[in-house]
């Protein structure tokens, strides 16, 4: 066994997990809080990656560009919710699918008008490029980084949800918004924060990825898929739920992507062991949701008081 | 029965008036992927066909040209769909294109079954030229071992004594760590085949531990278009140059290096490569095309850009030499399998299952003279070297 191949694989698997908490957690709560199903999520994602890209090209500043592309995408965040996503909370789900989807198709297309085809590389400052060296262990630097941000917002959003009178209001909105709304509390203002938040969220996501994978313009919807078998596993509306959602699914996606082929190649030969192994762990996330709906439909972690 | 020989008539006046139109144009179709983020392929494809028109005043003889440009979206049930349309609705003369051996393999029957030709500017599964081969498949890039088959033998040349493989799990994919394990003489450490398609994994964390872990002396990758970008910058976050030098195919090219200078990542500078034309090869049609697209697009065309061109030029060769008679496929048969054009690698020749015999060389990362980065010739691997499949193929 070797351990530290173990331990920079949990690390990966750690890496996959917060991003995805990233993008899951904001989804979970749109949700669960305003029973909207937002395909175009991840066009979030997506805008994300390419506003921080144009600040870092233009100033060369990674930090500056993370605090801009922030500011921005809960700018458009904000805007979606406004002249869009509000006048659907109401309708049918199939309504909300085929306009989000629309939404989609419609941010794709302005990537690509406003920043081409090509995608766009995000250079990263010589010290995020680098490895950290503990003893035998080699990381990435920036892999590492990504780990802290995750970690933090976790934290900022756990503090935020749990401990604040804003936070009881999101709760109680994910448990029954009805009784939210019959005591008061502007469920709009709260809606538009609520999305926002979400999208910025998804679109720092998208900025921690984009110089590992490049901004890409579709980049979003390939890992939204993802995101929503996060939000069904852990429970809709909960962002509890969603945080350890995405950290068993990232692990189990990192660790069968690195020992799947060894196992299966005990059992057959390593031809087909080798093709059989990446499309399994391709599967893996996907059984894990299959089973979940099969035994505990409600998710593993449901908000209080869920149906 | 009025009804019936009206609708007769006007079938039959559709049939003359399209049969006259066929005999002033040639008409090609041309799929390849123009959205989602191999886009830049494409882009790279259309940009070379265009400027290739450009070259010949957009006639073949003297019959004009009549392009329809399709896009696969990077699915292989797309791509089918496609080219079912340039076959049965635009009725086509020859559909050429082709960047994915899966949508190449999937499209290929509606063609072939339709008794048109297919040219291929890059796909080269190993199906096709074998067992699948067909009279009018032809193409105008490799058959997919061929590449990595030169690096194997390279790295023997080299003295690399053990080696760890990355590729894509689809057909090409295969094809390429088939290829480097078939001359390659040294242990195989590890191979990873990871997810690919549209929603193809770029993450490759995992995958570079496990090849870190293997100690293996070097690593060998495919990763066409956008994947090669965030390979390299992983390989290089991850440390690994100094550990593991790289050797790739199809990975290392005119679309993944603006981007990779533009990142600052070095470590590409230098690392090996083969291949069967580089922007820096001597002869005059390169020149043309390279210089031209320079001036044109202000970048340098990619190997897929190469192939494209050289694609319209070989259809241009057999229209020619056929006096522009479209009907006598088997005089267009044998204008085409004679290659007699100047290609941008030089002159090929195509063998029994019509892929080209051809030269491979060993290609270097190297700054040019205003500073880009570009790939450079270093040797010649392979001289006039036919692939494996060859015999597979009952032509």
């Amino acid at each position: 066994m070797d351990w530290n191949l173990l331990i920079s694989q949990l690390m990966n698997g750690l890496q996959l997990g917060l991003l995805l908490f990233l993008l899951a957690s904001g989804l979970t709560l749109i949700f669960g809080i305003m029973d909207f199903i937002n395909l175009s999520h991840g066009s979030f994602y997506m805008i994300g990656a390419y506003f921080c890209g144009s600040i870092v090209a233009y100033t060369g500043s990674f930090a500056l560009g993370i605090l801009v592309g922030l500011v921005g995408v809960f700018i458009v965040g904000a805007l979606v919710e406004w002249f869009i996503a509000r006048k659907l909370y109401r309708e049918d789900h199939l309504d909300q699918v085929l306009v989000t989807f629309g939404l989609i198709l419609i941010f794709d297309t302005l990537v690509h008008m406003l920043w081409g085809a090509s995608g766009m590389a995000i250079p990263l400052p010589a010290v995020l490029n680098g490895q950290l060296t503990l003893g035998e262990l080699v990381l990435p630097t920036y892999r590492l980084l990504i780990i802290i941000a995750g970690f933090a917002v976790a934290a900022i959003l756990y503090i935020l949800v749990s401990k604040t009178r804003l936070g009881m209001l999101i709760r109680a909105g994910a448990s029954n918004r009805t009784m939210v709304e019959a005591l008061g509390i502007n469920i709009n203002r709260l809606f538009l924060f609520v999305f926002a938040l979400g999208a910025a969220m998804a679109g720092l996501a998208g900025m921690l990825i984009a110089p590992i994978t490049e901004a890409s313009i579709g980049m979003g919807n390939d890992i939204i898929i993802v995101a929503f078998v996060v939000v069904i596993v852990g429970g809709i509306g909960s962002v509890k739920g969603a945080f350890y959602a995405a950290m068993i699914l990232g692990l189990i996606d990192t660790l069968s992507r690195s020992y799947l082929d060894v196992l299966l190649g005990l059992a057959m030969p390593t031809e087909y062991s080798e093709t059989a192994a990446p499309a399994i762990s391709a599967m893996l996330i996907y059984i894990l949701m299959a089973a979940v709906l099969a035994f505990r439909p409600q998710g593993l972690f449901p908000p209080a008081g869920a149906k | 029965m009025i009804v019936k020989l009206m609708r007769t008539t006007l079938i039959a006046a559709a049939m003359v008036t399209s049969g006259m139109a066929q005999a002033d144009n040639v008409k090609i179709g041309f799929v390849t992927t123009l959205t989602t983020p191999a886009a830049v392929i494409g882009e790279d494809m259309k940009n070379s066909v265009e400027l290739a028109l450009e070259h010949i005043g957009n006639k073949m003889g003297n019959l004009d040209v009549v392009l329809i440009m399709e896009d696969d979206g990077f699915k292989p049930d797309v791509g089918k769909q496609k080219t079912d349309k340039l076959v049965k609705q635009d009725d086509v003369d020859f559909v050429a294109g082709y960047i994915w051996s899966h949508v190449l393999l999937a499209s290929a029957k509606s063609v072939l079954d339709a008794d048109k030709f297919l040219i291929s500017a890059n796909a080269g599964p190993s199906q096709m030229a074998g067992k699948r081969c067909d009279k009018n498949f032809f193409s105008t890039s490799w058959q997919n071992d061929q590449t990595p088959m030169a690096m194997g033998e390279y790295l023997n040349q080299v003295g690399v004594k053990s080696l760890y493989i990355m590729s894509p799990n689809y057909a090409a994919g295969k094809d390429m760590a088939n290829g480097v394990e078939t001359t390659f003489k040294g242990e195989i450490k590890g191979k990873d085949l990871t997810k690919w398609g549209a929603d193809a994994q770029l993450d490759f964390s995992a995958e570079l531990a496990k090849a870190k872990a293997s100690g293996a002396e070097a690593i060998f990758v495919f990763y066409p278009g956008k994947a090669g970008g965030a390979f390299i910058k992983q390989y290089q976050q991850a440390g690994l140059q100094d550990v593991m030098p790289l050797y790739t195919v199809f990975t290392v090219d005119s679309i993944s290096l603006p981007k990779l200078q533009a990142g600052g990542l070095t470590g590409v500078l230098g690392s090996k490569n083969t291949q069967e034309w580089s922007p820096d090869m001597d002869n005059a049609a390169n020149k043309r095309f390279v210089g031209d697209y320079l001036k044109k697009y202000g970048k340098y065309p990619s190997f897929y850009g190469a192939q494209s061109y050289d694609a319209i030029m070989l259809i241009k060769s057999a229209v020619e030499a056929t006096g522009g008679n479209l009907k006598d496929k088997d005089a267009l048969r044998k204008a085409l399998k004679a290659a007699n054009f100047d290609s941008v690698r030089g002159r090929y020749s195509y063998g029994n299952n019509h892929m080209p015999i051809q030269n491979f060389y060993l290609r270097e990362v190297v700054a040019d003279s205003e500073g880009r980065w570009t790939t450079k010739i270093v040797s010649t691997v392979y001289k006039n070297h036919q692939d494996p499949h060859a015999k597979d193929c009952k032509m």
